[in-house]
């Protein structure tokens, strides 16, 4: 019984190609899941917009949306009609062609990372051999997107916004990928499916989850630093700056790209997220030995969640930093932190295992953040900010 | 050590969301159409015209004088003049607006013609959504929208409207003391010239009984 | 020589003429990316997805993004470069010519390469991490700290070159 709830969806898919010619079997198969990741994870974004202005609403004690439907719940259903219904407008100086591909390639792109994401116990696209690697690679598509859009709408607005994108997205991919780096160190595979299923294994109750050893844990966190700003969420939100360069890259979009540029944003953030789901958090995985009789896709959603959760309390909490804010914390904190934490991975994969390696990797780990820490506070690098005049 | 700040500020945020649920405190939103923040009295939106009595256009303070149209800093007041005369609260027989219009769209709320309106005619009300989807015609108030009763004015500026009750009270008992004292006069002076008349046949010298007012 | 290569091939040719043949330099550089991408998917149908995928993630997350950059950087209006000159194109096509002529050569001298034509295609080698990993830390570990070293030396560079700048403008 639990084993077909847990399968439901695949028994079902099979289901449904027996009807079908053995011929276009495959081909159908591809397309029914590509069909399902996009449903569901449109929805998601539906569902995660409503989220955030509740949740953000609550945290500055107002409200938040609660006019269209129950709660307003159907606010993102009226924010979908607004947007396709209102003028598509392109500046007349604009390179319409590339205009005009910018938010279509930021939403194919997006959409691409899904393809070797596990959502469930097997319930993934392709289980590619380079799962990891495809992942950051057509990671790195979203930046040429955002270039196209900044440059080819002609206004120093968005092409500032641009440059802080790239400027961003590169500098905080290295730590994204050095980050990811442990876990492959430790597994010996870049597929996403194999990563899982190491992680799906429980020594009593407690599962093997890459986030409950030293490096695991940092790398968790500092792969989420990155994360946010690999998605421009804040507090690294400085490629939209609203009050400096008022939206940035897509300020010249409306109507519906300008949608898609917000649904580009957030499935590109899931995306992350999954991945950060799988590489540290055990995919799929159930918590605890006694819970795995809870089908798995519900554990990845329920994971996913939290992780969304998580970003929209922080953007609740943190200001926006500044540009050379960002660049120091990538260079100056994230970077070595990440090498270093390769190093404890690299301890740990040596030492034989025991109680001894825990304490060894987790001193490798937290004596070089205390020391940095302290250097950098001391360098007043991210010390209170004194102003001269306006104080 | 490096993030506590930002555990700090997690923890705020959090509580400040948990708190929304139990805390009136933490969820200081008013659901404006459906609940209002009772006024303060010293509130003030737009201008509008008392009237005193049931009939607006019979109880209309406002005398026409068109002090109000010539200090309004952006002239947002029209006026025009009767060419009759009607009586007003005192008895007086005044001028009265024919047209009193106030464009709204371009009033600053700034209460000048509160302030230099000799006749308490013209008060500050506190009526604030008042958007229209008719720019032109929604926000340029004739007359008629602008009257409204000396009960709305004492409610909405309870002790302002008190004072001014008692002066326009006391201006009135004057009035009518006067009138009074006019009448009995005009009795005393009627009944002198009717004895005066009896006691001397010849032709009354009418005018001196005028004069004596 | 099947369907998909045909178009990939196509697409990855269309690409590059499209970049020498472009007048706006960053026309120019999306037409590059558009060839890179094509390459790569000629990677992965030859079943080397690492390659593949690097390929993807070096050419069009890096390369073409740096050359972006400088073209954002150095000019803000879209300039239309005049046509070189014909001497030029010349030139230009003479060299193509020999570059390509030893590539011919090379492959085509390589009895190897000709003979491993694979007999059944999908027992292709699939080349794992760790095969990749033991190849760079074994056989190739010279030309990689090499290489390494190289890299450092231009890092470090670029940054001294920076940081003169920086002690100028003071
Ligand atoms: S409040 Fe000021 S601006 Fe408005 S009508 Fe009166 S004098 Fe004019
Ligand atoms: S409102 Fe007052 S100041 Fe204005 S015309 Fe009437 S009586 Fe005169």
């Amino acid at each position: 019984m639990t084993q077909t709830l847990d399968q439901i969806f695949v028994l079902a898919k099979h289901w449904l190609l027996g009807f079908l010619p053995a011929a276009i079997q495959p081909f159908c198969s591809a397309l029914l899941s590509v069909v399902a990741i996009i449903l569901v994870f449109a929805t998601l974004f539906a569902i995660t917009t409503w989220l955030e202005r509740k949740g953000l609403g609550r945290m500055q004690n107002r409200l938040g949306p609660n006019r269209v439907g129950p709660c307003g719940l159907l606010q993102p259903l009226a924010d979908g009609i607004k947007s396709l219904t209102k003028e598509d407008i392109v500046p007349a100086a604009a390179d319409h062609a590339v205009h005009f591909m910018a938010p279509v390639l930021l939403v194919a792109a997006s959409f691409l990372g899904y393809a070797v994401l596990p959502i469930g116990r097997n319930m993934v696209l392709t289980n590619l051999n380079a799962g990891v690697l495809y992942f950051f690679a057509v990671g790195s598509l979203m930046e040429l997107a955002v270039f196209m859009a900044g440059w080819s709408s002609r206004s120093k607005y968005s092409l500032l916004g641009a440059m802080r994108a790239i400027a961003q997205m590169i500098s905080y991919e290295v730590p994204l990928v050095l980050a990811s780096i442990v876990v492959i160190l430790h597994t010996g595979s870049l597929s996403t499916v194999a990563i899982v299923d190491r992680q799906a294994v429980y020594t009593g109750i407690w599962p093997h989850w890459f986030v409950f050893t030293p490096w695991g844990l940092a790398g968790f966190v500092l792969f989420m630093v990155a994360a946010t700003a690999e998605s421009n969420r804040s507090p690294f939100d400085l490629p939209e700056g609203e009050s400096e360069i008022i939206a940035g890259y897509y300020i010249e979009y409306s109507g519906f790209k300008f949608a898609l540029f917000f649904l580009g944003e957030y499935i590109g953030m899931f995306a992350t997220s999954a991945m950060a789901i799988t590489l540290f958090l055990g995919g799929w995985a159930a918590p605890f030995s006694f819970l795995t009789w809870v089908p798995s896709y519900l554990w990845f959603f329920a994971k996913l969640l939290a992780i969304i959760s998580a970003f929209i309390w922080v953007r609740g909490t943190l200001p926006r930093l500044r540009m050379d804010q960002l660049m120091n914390l990538a260079w100056q904190f994230m970077l070595p932190m990440t090498l270093i934490n390769l190093l404890a991975a690299g301890v740990w994969q040596f030492m034989p295992a025991g109680v001894a390696r825990w304490p060894v990797c987790a001193a490798i780990v937290a004596v070089p953040f205390l020391l940095l820490a302290r250097g950098l506070k001391q360098k007043r690098k991210f010390q209170l900010r004194t102003y001269r005049f306006s104080q | 050590m490096l993030g506590d700040g930002i555990l700090k500020g997690l923890a705020e945020t959090a509580r400040n969301f948990f708190g929304s649920y139990v805390s009136r405190d933490r969820l200081t939103t008013i659901q404006y159409p459906e609940q209002r923040d009772p006024q303060i009295e010293a509130a003030r939106s737009f201008p509008f015209l008392v009237f005193d009595g049931a009939d607006w256009q019979q109880g209309l303070r406002c005398v026409s004088c068109q002090i109000c149209e010539k200090e309004c800093p952006p002239k947002c007041i029209f006026i025009e003049k009767s060419k009759d005369k009607k009586p007003d609260a005192v008895g007086k027989p005044q001028f009265y607006p024919v047209r009193f219009d106030i464009d709204i769209s371009v009033c600053m709320s700034c209460q000048i013609c509160v302030e230099v309106c000799p006749f308490d005619a013209i008060k500050m009300d506190v009526d604030y959504d008042l958007s229209t989807d008719d720019r032109f015609g929604g926000l340029l108030l004739d007359r008629q929208r602008l009257a409204k009763s000396n009960e709305h004015y004492n409610k909405i500026h309870p002790t302002e409207a008190a004072a001014v009750d008692a002066a326009l009270a006391e201006e009135r008992a004057k009035a009518k003391a006067a009138a009074e004292a006019k009448a009995s006069a005009a009795a005393k002076a009627a009944t002198e010239a009717k004895a005066a008349a009896v006691a001397n046949p010849a032709p009354a010298p009418q005018p001196a009984a005028g004069e004596s007012q | 020589m099947t369907a998909s290569f045909t178009i990939l091939a196509a697409i990855t040719v269309a690409g590059m003429a499209a970049a020498m043949g472009l007048r706006n330099a960053v026309h120019c550089v999306l037409a590059l990316t558009v060839g890179f991408a094509g390459i790569a998917a000629l990677y992965l149908q030859l079943g080397a997805q690492f390659v593949g995928f690097t390929q993807v993630l070096v050419y069009v997350g890096a390369v073409a993004i740096l050359a972006v950059f400088a073209i954002m950087m150095t000019q803000s209006r879209p300039s239309a470069t005049p046509a070189p000159r014909a001497p030029l194109w010349a030139a230009g096509g003479a060299v193509a010519a020999a570059v390509f002529a030893v590539l011919a050569w090379a492959i085509h001298s390589n009895a190897l390469s000709v003979q491993a034509l694979p007999p059944q295609p999908e027992a292709a080698p699939s080349a794992t991490v760790q095969q990749i990993g033991d190849a760079l830390m074994h056989r190739f570990v010279l030309p990689l700290e090499i290489v390494g070293l190289l890299l450092t030396a231009a890092l470090i560079g670029a940054v001294v070159i920076a940081m003169g700048r920086r002690e100028e403008m003071k």
